[in-house]
């Protein structure tokens, strides 16, 4: 069959399983839009984390980040799983016993304020919506590249399947889809991994394979450490980076995780606190199991890359060479006029500029796999796209309809009212993402980091202290989330944005990066927490209760 | 009442206990050997793995699963107890 055959069908197929879920589990109340009834098993949770927390960028672009960084690489491994034991450990038993909807719904009550609901609300906003333009954009990149269509037809198919299943389905719909997605993006992630791993070193599972020997006994990493230094690039296996700024760019990603919203809210959709932990479990083994088996294909890639096209004839080059070479994804400058590819470190004489996606989306057709494999891949890099969305925009909906209108605009919202207003603002919030999917703001790249920062800088504090200290009142948490946050916003638009005067990497505070800044930020809103709060009122008694309660079996 | 109060205490202060040693575990593989000591560690290899990179990129990811299971695993049976 035809390869484009085969991905109308599976993205088709995929498609229609998501519509037909939708439809089977649609929300009658607000509980269940919001937070599933409070009924979902923690495999399931735990699967549907898994896929709300894998975006288009985990699924298409770590693997290559990593193939051509190594070992700096490090930072997005460690620091997007590391976050799931601070989850585990300290946010999610605590947030599911308090028993609310939201986050802003924890904090108003927990800071006994409509000033700090306020301040999470405005967190929670920006940083979904930050988050959820790029996965738009994502969408549409998919269908162009693989179905040739406009990016922008690609969003709006996009748009119309979220709608359809956030409108109808709110939290219900989503996790169920988001089980679908997961189970539909892991295998399109491991089969060509799988494949590549067994033809290149005999073995099949990946993981081990990236640490074993080629057909003439050598280790993969010491072939290409070679090979590294043969072009002139750094040690695969060592770093750049400085060990400070490893360190905090780690910890702003770890702590980053553990403070997104959309994250947290899958732990109010279970029955039991206890549950709250199994699925904070199964999501971080289902989310290993894409994350361990990255750098592997990032190897495998590498190495292939490299021995295909450095020293050989540009006429003899591979059919998915020519391919990609169209899309702009690889692009060749005979420099010296020998008609031979040079690969360099040295940017005089590189001839071949490779744009990292390329590292998973070509994959299989760089190991000959068939064509049903390729558009896998296609329905998985979709499965990753909407499922993320869709999970982005049910906090955006839930932080209106919820928060801003039932607990501070207008109180006495009925419960018919609040599901109408529910619906209502995930469509404006689709129609918005959609906006900004089709206008992409030339900073999605950056925000991404800028989410991260936020959410380290502002939420990951706040609700800890909120359950570990008694004496946090809401002056101190007020004035914290605001520092912490204001912080991280100024490093962000000065150094990323080129705002107040801009600056270099030369000029970075201490040499910390924009992307490890959402650490400091995190520590600064600590330290203005605590000096606020030893100066100010004491925490009333009653949610002192609030608080001891929490922490009971 | 006094009972029920310190049983609750009791409760809370394994709970803290859990949490400081699986979090120093936490800190110790990702932050310690997959960082901090990454240069020493690359001086041992394990298969064709250079020591510190196999910890941050597969070590670490795989203590972190083993250390909330251990935390479910513990908190259940402290539940238990508590009931």
């Amino acid at each position: 069959m035809e390869l484009q055959s085969w991905i109308w069908l599976l993205v088709g197929l995929s498609f229609t399983l998501y519509i037909a879920i939708a439809i089977w589990s649609r929300a009658g109340d607000t509980k269940e839009f919001y937070i599933a009834g409070r009924g979902v098993p923690p495999i399931a949770n735990g699967m549907a984390t898994a896929a709300d927390w894998m975006s288009a960028a985990s699924f298409i672009s770590m693997a290559g980040i990593i193939s051509f960084i190594g070992y700096d690489g490090s930072v997005y491994l460690m620091g997007w799983t590391g976050g799931y034991v601070l989850l585990a450990l300290l946010l999610a038993p605590y947030l599911r016993k308090f028993g609310k909807f939201t986050v802003p719904d924890f904090i108003g009550e927990r800071y006994y304020s409509s000033t700090a609901r306020l301040v999470a609300i405005f967190c929670a906003l920006i940083v979904s919506f930050t988050y959820v333009a790029g996965q738009m954009r994502g969408v549409g990149v998919v269908f162009s590249r693989y179905l040739e269509v406009d990016i922008n037809t690609g969003v709006f198919i996009g748009m119309a399947i979220v709608l359809f299943y956030a409108v109808l389905g709110g939290m219900k719909g989503i996790t169920y889809t988001q089980v679908a997605q997961y189970c539909v993006l892991i295998f399109a992630f491991l089969i060509p991994a799988i494949f590549i791993s067994f033809l290149s070193t005999g073995w099949v599972i990946p993981q081990i394979g990236f640490g074993s020997t080629d057909q003439n006994g050598m280790y993969l990493l010491d072939k290409l450490n070679s090979l590294h230094n043969e072009l002139g690039f750094n040690n695969y296996t060592s770093g750049s980076k400085s060990i400070l700024d490893m360190l905090l760019i780690t910890l702003a990603l770890m702590v980053g995780t553990a403070g997104l919203p959309h994250v947290i809210v899958r732990f109010f959709t279970v029955k039991k606190v206890s549950d709250a932990r199994k699925s904070a479990g199964w999501a971080l083994l289902f989310i290993a199991i894409l994350y361990t088996t990255a750098p592997a294909i990032a190897v495998f890639a590498r190495i292939n890359l490299i021995e295909t096209t450095n020293n050989k004839t540009y006429s003899n080059m591979p059919t998915w060479f020519k391919k990609w070479e169209e899309t702009g994804l690889i692009e060749f400058t005979d420099k010296n006029n020998d008609q031979i590819i040079q690969y360099s470190a040295d940017a005089n004489k590189n001839e071949l500029i490779i744009d990292r996606d390329i590292m998973v989306l070509a994959n299989p057709e760089i190991a000959q796999l068939p064509n049903w494999v390729i558009a896998l891949l296609a329905a998985g890099a979709l499965a990753a796209a909407l499922s993320t969305a869709a999970g982005l925009l049910l906090v955006i909906s839930s932080s209106i309809s919820h928060d801003l209108i039932k607990g501070i605009i207008y109180p006495k919202v009925n419960e018919k009212q609040e599901l109408v207003a529910a619906r209502i603002s995930s469509f404006v919030a689709v129609m918005l993402a959609g906006y900004f999917g089709i206008n992409p703001p030339g900073f999605v790249a950056a925000t991404v980091a800028l989410a991260f920062g936020l959410a380290a800088a502002s939420f990951f504090p706040a609700i800890v202290m909120g359950i570990f200290s008694l004496k946090m009142n809401k002056e101190g948490a007020i004035c914290g989330m605001i520092a912490g946050m204001s912080l991280m916003l100024v490093y962000m638009l000065k150094f990323k944005f080129g705002w107040f005067g801009g600056g270099n990497s030369s000029q970075w505070w201490f040499g910390i990066s924009p992307e490890g800044f959402g650490s400091i930020a995190m520590l600064f809103n600590f330290l203005i927490s605590i000096i606020v709060s030893k100066f100010t009122k004491k925490v009333p008694i009653e949610v002192q209760r609030l608080v001891l309660e929490i922490r009971k079996p | 009442m006094e009972k029920k109060n310190s049983n609750k205490n009791d409760y809370w202060k394994s709970n803290i206990k859990y949490v400081t040693i699986l979090l120093s575990v936490w800190f110790t593989v990702s932050y310690g050997f997959g960082i901090i000591l990454v240069e020493q560690l690359n001086q041992f290899q394990i298969g064709g793995f250079p020591l510190g990179f196999w910890f941050s990129q597969q070590g670490s990811i795989y203590v972190f699963v083993i250390l909330i299971f251990l935390y479910i695993y513990l908190m259940n049976k402290l539940d238990k107890k508590f009931k």
